[in-house]
């Protein structure tokens, strides 16, 4: 059974279906429609394959394949995943479908739209999975220009100034980080890209180190995005389209957290070190300063926007705090978020499809009129403040314990944030559902509509099974997870040292 | 033979010149026949002259890999640099001759003479791979420069191709008359133009380097200097540049994508064979100059590029901003460096001239939707122009599964490995700059609705399938470009 190389076939089935996709006449929309749905669906199905034989207590790398590729240059196609990986691939293939019937009622360009989608998603799917520097930095662009063209094409009144930022602090970082790829090629005996054998064998000095670390991370920053370079997000966020807006929320921004926890700390583990604080300071700034611009905003997309810049400083700062519970939590926390804030985006998606305005002054009472909308709403804000019980308390809780244990007074910042958390979301949910509705158009409007629901039901109860039995996900984190978190916090064992260890029987 | 006492006859050995003799003829061929044949067949003996006379050398050109020798007494060198950029030369000629047929037709210019300049200028072009001498180096110049000039003019009812035309030619003999005074200012230090001893003892720039005392060596440095200034004009380089935005802009799209793709391999294969193979033990004299070039190349085509409201001024900026990419290659001054430089040349050739194909095809006749907001919702009226459009700009931009991404990681790449990291970050920030006026391309394919008419477009099937081909070549060596580099790194320079 796990002969078969499931990883790899999950990671080309949606750009395969895309593939096939082109083929079908522009005019048989339903066809497409129901053509990216099943692809995305066959991804899941395949991804499942993934999880179910995925051992659980190995830390390693487990499921890929590895073949050659361009040989001279040491490149090759080299994939595999750890229990890090592991939820970043299933988060993409699960969220996937449920974009794709977010967006079922796009009626213009609708096959150059699914094709796209589709194509994001392969290019997601192999970030998470290579393990070959070359490979990603491929696939780490590659997902670039399909979102670029999503919110380009289908997004909202300011979606060209918002692509255009979102692609060029992309690509800023990225490009920086393509020069520290190819000097970490050059600095080991017999150049190569391949992740597990660079790993094995580079170590810079210190100012080097520095210097590499930099460029990694601010690729990686901008991604994830950590304050000052959060810009982008917003804009972005707000103008692209619903499925758009659960992809870049749901998955591209976890590619961001994903490098660091893949690439820069374990290549660079010193100088990730010396930078902690300074990341830390970053993450909690960034948590503080989210929540509170996102308190200010009248556009209830952007207001979901900026909240994910508040949940991802938790995250950034759990992974860089060097405690088990806070990586592990971090990481299921990208997860968490992942399920809510896609959630909220579809909300707010069928919100718009109903009343064509994000205003929030433009709602008000539809508690009334859309009673099961309004109750997912609450549930979905009430997950993603961290209520107990549901997942979004797991995720945080577990990175506040992290960061008492080894930064108690960071703590203090942090846990303010969940109360801003709170203001922002209840206050949201507070105007726009709760008490009369005083505009006629809000006391007419349509409740979920069957599509709405299958969509969202699958989030609802992730959200509940993660809140009360978080165990499957956490067993299979902690592994990977506690690597990481050694190296950090010691740095990694000199080749010499970690030969001589392996030849002991 | 009857042989006079005392002479011996020069060694002559045409194998080395074979392609640029077998372009020439067909040239000449094609002059012939046309004048014979005139309108009877369709104008179809043109073409198909022309690709048979390409066929040729690309031919004679494989005959002789492999082969290291040196030849006509020190003035050409047969070696895997100058097969390899013969092949390529070659290669771009076949693609302009079938794009151009479908344009000069639309057009109502074609004629024999425009298929035999092609053929003269890429004779010229593969010259200047394999001089060895800077005579030789200066002849195959004038030969493809002066071909060139013409084509540039070619859209002789328009003014604006006659300006262009005629700006290039009075920069191009300026810049001309730079290179002769280098070369006399060498000749004048070292007594020689040879580059390598044609045979053992004779004099060449190479022995006189390794016999004479870094002190002694004032005037052929500046002479150096002096020959880059004039090579910088071909290939477009800061601050030698000036003509390149004019003469893009007129000449006809088929042969500005000739002269992008072709002057740039020409006028790069003639610097690498000599600053990277002759003059390399003057690298510390000549790198710095390079490398200010270079950064200033960069940064100023890709940030002129951003302003520009036509297409094809904007790509004569991004293809001075390639010349700062390339030249990162050359100071590298390593076998990888000029590997990664032949392979950047090659792809970004097929790219660009991919790109105006695309321009030639879609901007109707006499070129009149050239600029920006003539693309308005190009995707939807022509999907796979304006996707083929995106592959190119994407490829010229360096992202990732297309050919332009592996150049200049190659070239990126052999910078950093001779310690040239801040010359890399300049690279890779100008990139970025880059990329905006290229997505500046795909927001008007993409996302804005046309608002004018429906603009006429040229007709035809060569036009199509050439950037059929360029798209699929653009697309496969961006996937696997393992056997392009190889050849390219088995591409050396073979020094005597």
């Amino acid at each position: 059974m796990s002969d078969v190389p499931f990883l790899d076939i999950t990671i080309f089935v949606p750009l395969a279906g895309a593939l096939l996709l082109a083929f079908i006449p522009t005019q048989r929309s339903t066809w497409i429609r129901y053509g990216a749905l099943a692809v995305s669906l066959i991804a899941f199905v395949t991804s499942l394959g993934v999880l179910l034989n995925f051992e659980t207590s190995n830390a390693g790398f487990q499921l890929g394949s590895t073949a050659s590729w361009i040989p001279q240059w040491g490149i090759s196609y080299a994939t595999g995943v750890d229990g890090i990986s592991l939820w970043m691939v299933m988060l993409t293939t699960f969220l996937m479908p449920l974009g794709i019937l977010a967006s079922w009622s796009i009626e213009k360009r609708l096959k150059p739209y699914f094709i796209f989608l589709l194509a994001l998603e392969t290019g997601m799917l192999g970030v998470f999975s290579s393990l070959d520097l070359f490979l990603f930095y491929v696939f780490w662009e590659a997902t670039l220009v399909p979102m670029y063209l999503l919110i380009g094409m289908w997004g909202y009144e300011r979606r060209i100034y918002a692509a255009m930022k979102f692609f060029l602090f992309t690509l800023v970082g990225s490009l920086l980080m393509l020069a520290a790829i190819l000097y970490v090629y050059f600095s080991v005996q017999n150049p190569t890209f391949n992740y597990q054998t660079l790993l094995a064998q580079v170590h810079f000095d210190a100012g080097v180190q520095r210097w590499l670390f930099l460029a990694f991370f601010a690729s990686f920053a901008v991604k994830v995005p950590l304050v000052p370079l959060h810009t982008w997000l917003p804009d972005a966020h707000t103008e692209a389209p619903t499925a758009g807006s659960v992809m870049l929320a749901g998955v591209l921004l976890k590619m961001g957290v994903y490098g660091l926890i893949r690439f820069a700390i374990p290549l660079f583990p010193n100088a990730a070190r010396e930078f902690v604080p300074w990341i830390m300071a970053l993450a909690i700034i960034g948590i503080v300063y989210g929540a509170v611009v996102a308190i200010m905003q009248r556009d209830l997309k952007r207001l979901v926007a900026y909240s994910s810049v508040a949940h991802l400083g938790f995250v950034v700062l759990g992974v860089f705090v060097g405690s088990i519970q806070g990586m592990s939590g971090g990481i299921l926390q990208m997860v968490n978020h992942g399920l809510s804030t896609g959630a909220l985006f579809m909300l707010v998606g069928a919100l718009y499809d109903r009343r064509h305005t994000r205003r929030i002054a433009d709602f008000g009472g539809l508690a009334k009129s859309v009673p099961i909308l309004s109750g997912v709403f609450l549930f979905v804000a009430l997950s993603s403040l961290g209520l107990p019980g549901l997942n979004g308390f797991v995720g945080e809780f577990l990175v506040l314990l992290g960061t008492f244990l080894s930064y108690r007074w960071w703590v203090i910042p942090a846990a303010f944030g969940i109360v801003l958390a709170a203001i922002y979301l209840l206050w949201a949910y507070q105007r726009v559902f709760q008490g009369e509705p005083d505009l006629e158009a809000n006391r007419t409007l349509p409740d979920l509509r069957v599509r709405e629901m299958i969509m969202l039901a699958p989030l609802v109860a992730l959200i509940v099974f993660i809140g009360v039995y978080p165990k499957p996900f956490l067993d299979r984190i902690e592994p990977a997870a506690q690597r990481v978190v050694t190296v950090l916090n010691q740095g990694r064992p000199t080749p010499e040292l970690q030969s001589s260890a392996e030849t002991q029987p | 033979m009857i042989v006079a006492a005392g002479f011996t006859a020069p060694h002559v050995e045409l194998a080395g010149i074979g392609p640029e003799v077998a372009l020439v003829v067909a040239g000449l061929v094609l002059l012939v026949v046309d004048a014979l044949v005139g309108d009877r067949w369709g104008g179809w003996h043109l073409p198909v002259l022309a690709t048979a006379g390409f066929a040729a050398a690309i031919v004679l050109a494989v005959g002789v890999w492999g082969q290291n020798d040196i030849q006509f007494s020190g003035m050409i060198a047969t070696d895997g640099f100058a097969v390899f950029s013969k092949i390529v030369l070659a290669t771009f000629g076949v693609l302009t001759v079938w794009l151009a047929r479908d344009y000069l037709t639309a057009e109502g210019i074609e004629e024999g003479e425009f298929y035999a300049l092609l053929t003269f200028a890429v004779a010229g072009m593969m010259l200047m791979a394999s001089a060895a001498d800077l005579i030789v180096v200066f002849l195959a110049l004038e030969m493809f420069s002066l071909a060139l000039y013409v084509l540039v003019g070619f859209r002789r009812r328009s003014r604006a191709s006659q300006e262009s035309a005629l700006k290039y030619f009075l920069l191009g003999a300026f810049s001309s008359a730079f290179f002769l005074l280098g070369i006399a200012l060498c000749y004048g230090a070292t007594g020689t133009t040879n580059f390598y001893p044609a045979t053992q003892g004779d004099p060449s720039l190479l022995t006189y380097l390794a016999s004479t005392a870094p002190e002694h060596l004032g005037l052929l440095v500046i002479g150096t200097g002096l020959l880059i200034v004039g090579l910088g004009f071909k290939i477009a380089a800061v601050p030698f540049h000036m003509w390149t935005p004019d003469a893009y802009q007129g000449a006809p799209s088929p042969v500005t994508g000739f002269m992008a793709a072709g002057s740039k391999l020409a006028g790069f294969a003639a610097l690498l064979r000599l600053l990277d193979a002759t003059l390399f033990s003057l690298r510390t004299d000549w790198r710095p100059l390079l490398i200010a070039v270079a950064v200033a190349t960069m940064i100023i085509g890709s940030v002129l590029a951003v302003v520009q409201e036509d297409v094809k001024r904007m790509l004569a900026y991004s293809s001075i901003a390639h010349a700062g990419f390339v030249l990162t290659g050359v100071i590298a001054t390593s076998d990888p460096g000029v590997a990664g430089a032949l392979f950047y040349l090659a792809t970004y050739g097929i790219t660009v001239l991919g790109a105006f194909a695309v321009i030639a095809v879609i901007s109707g006749r006499e070129e009149r939707y050239v600029r920006l907001t003539d693309m308005k919702g190009l995707f939807y009226e022509r999907p796979a122009m304006a996707g083929a459009l995106t592959l190119f700009l994407l490829s010229l931009a360096g992202v990732p599964v297309t050919s332009g991404f592996v150049g200049k990681l190659l070239v990126f790449g052999a910078a950093i490995q001779s310690g040239y990291t801040a010359l890399v970050v300049v690279g890779v920030l100008t990139s970025a700059i880059a990329a905006f006026f290229y997505l500046r391309v795909l927001v008007v394919m993409y996302m804005q609705e046309r608002d004018g008419e429906v603009e006429v477009s040229r007709g035809g099937w060569f036009g199509p399938a050439v950037i059929g081909l360029a798209a699929a070549t653009t697309i496969v060596l961006g996937l696997y470009w393992g056997p392009l580099i190889d050849l390219a790194e088995k591409a050396r320079f073979f020094t005597g």
